[in-house]
């Protein structure tokens, strides 16, 4: 405490001031009180622009303590512009510990993904959301959608996948795939894959969403009901892939598809850096595994 | 002492990590509703008001939230003082204009739907009630069921408000609109949002 009062020009706790804090907390308790109904909120301007996570951010320093262990990701990687930007900014203004690693973090900020590795009770999982409304793209008037809410009014979410169905032969929708929420409020899961909507179904974790420039935060307590929308005889399923992690062998897990050269090579490897990482540690190969490394050494000199 | 000291005695020690620490034990206790949190005693309110629920004032409230006070606080001026100089809290007229509202005996408190229930529209726009009571266990049980708890969970707070289960059935029949409960006991404090179930309740 010495140390940060006799800096010349210093920054309050996590960033932001205190009554901006009291007022994201009031929206962060009415959020968990009322699972996946949108708070208003008096949203500031951050040090970043909108749509690099100002929400996820605001809803972090309100709820950060000297005692957390901060994990930011980003698609899933711990080692990409704005995760390593987010975490910088906690270290610098919170004086927080940051990890990498899932199990070690008490609060991760997440970008578009969910860890593979199961969370547990006491985590709080925040996510930067751009668009919160999920009917915002089929009725673009606020007064609208708010009233669609308020009379559980969801029609129109069915006819949008439906018409996926008519055009595509399947619902089409492969992120921020509609969600309801305890079997009330249909909610944006942020735009994760829809591989990891069952991961938010009575997940142990607290998780918390947070949407900057369009001023909302919500949540979705533990132990809580998340449930794709879908049809009878269309089932939700999510996104299968037909060859395992390149790197670490992992099936069933989500894999970014990586441009290797200009000829049309790539690979798949787990959107989860973290968890990848972790599993090449323990003895587990893929098939482009580092002893296979000098293999795509040699084509280097190639291009 | 006088009402001019005890109004300025008794804040946050360190407001900024205090408050943050009261508040991340009232976020955890509404995200999972009759675990009990332990909370360190972080201020020192005039009696009738408990440290407790004197923190969880101090690091929720402010000029924003209009704040009601059942006729026992009410009647203190000590009690009001020291709201007022350690958050700027304006008081509330009545119960419904409340954000939040401080109830010091429960038992005889005003009916739960006196209280702002949001409009459906914006179910938010409620009343969080913050009860005092002696403690978390030996009162009548309260078998919890509903978001944030895993099978069920039990809490048994003493000198409830009357006929408070069926008051609260009515309270989750209003969802999504409705109260949300903070219960403040000495050195811990308990949550029962809108959407906990009262499954049972043992005499």
């Amino acid at each position: 405490m010495n140390a940060q009062s006799t800096d010349i020009a210093t920054y309050n706790f996590a960033y932001l001031d205190e009554q901006t804090k009291r007022m994201i907390r009031r929206a962060i308790l009415k959020g968990i009180a009322i699972p996946g109904y949108q708070v208003p909120f008096a949203s500031r301007e951050m040090p970043m622009p909108y749509g690099w996570g100002t929400g996820g951010v605001q809803v972090t320093a309100s709820i950060i303590g000297p005692d957390d262990v901060l994990k930011v990701i980003d698609q899933g990687a711990d080692d990409t512009t704005n995760a390593v930007s987010i975490r910088a900014f906690f270290k610098k203004v919170a004086k927080v510990d940051v990890t990498t690693e899932t199990a070690k973090a008490t609060i991760i900020q997440t970008r578009h993904r969910i860890p593979e590795q199961p969370l547990t009770a006491g985590q709080v999982l925040v996510f930067q959301v751009p668009i919160p409304e999920p009917l915002r793209f089929l009725e673009p008037r606020e007064t609208e959608t708010r009233k669609m809410h308020a009379l559980e009014e969801y029609g129109l979410m069915h006819v949008k996948l439906y018409e996926d169905i008519a055009k595509h032969g399947r619902i089409a929708t492969t992120y921020a795939y509609p969600v309801k929420v305890e079997g009330r409020y249909v909610m944006d899961p942020s735009p994760t894959p829809k591989f990891d909507n069952p991961k938010m179904h009575r997940s142990p974790a607290l998780q918390l969403f947070g949407a900057g420039r369009e001023k909302r935060i919500y949540a979705v307590p533990p132990f809580t009901e998340v449930v794709s929308l879908d049809f009878e005889d269309h089932p939700f399923e999510v996104q299968t892939f037909d060859q395992p992690c390149a790197l670490c062998g992992a099936e069933n897990v989500y894999l970014d598809e990586v441009i290797l050269d200009d000829h049309g090579g790539h690979m798949f490897v787990c959107s989860d850096t973290d968890h990848c990482e972790k599993r090449r540690a323990d003895g587990h190969h893929g098939h482009l595994a580092p002893e296979t490394h000098s293999a795509s050494g040699k084509m280097e000199p190639a291009e | 002492m006088d009402i001019a000291t005890q109004s300025i005695d008794g804040g946050f020690a360190e407001p900024v990590f205090n408050a943050q620490a009261v508040f991340r034990a009232i976020m955890d206790a509404m995200a999972r509703p009759g675990f009990v949190q332990a909370l360190p005693q972080l201020a020192r309110p005039p009696a009738p008001l408990s440290a407790t629920a004197g923190a969880v004032a101090l690091s929720l409230c402010d000029n924003d939230t209009p704040l009601w006070l059942d006729p026992p606080l009410q009647a203190e001026a000590s009690v009001k003082a020291w709201l007022g100089f350690h958050s700027g809290v304006p008081l509330a007229n009545t119960p419904a204009d409340a954000h939040f509202a401080l109830i010091a005996n429960p038992k005889e408190m005003a009916a739960l739907d006196g209280f702002a229930q949001g409009t459906q529209e914006y179910p938010d726009r409620s009343t969080t009630l913050i009860l005092l009571v002696d403690d978390l266990a030996s009162g009548p049980s309260l078998l919890l069921e509903g978001p944030g708890i895993e099978k069920t969970s039990m809490i048994a707070p003493p000198g409830m408000p009357r006929h408070f289960v069926e008051q609260w059935k009515q309270n989750n029949q209003r969802f999504p609109r409705g109260v949300d409960i903070i219960l403040a006991a000495p050195g811990s404090l308990a949550c029962l949002p809108r959407t906990t179930r009262i499954k049972s309740m043992e005499a």
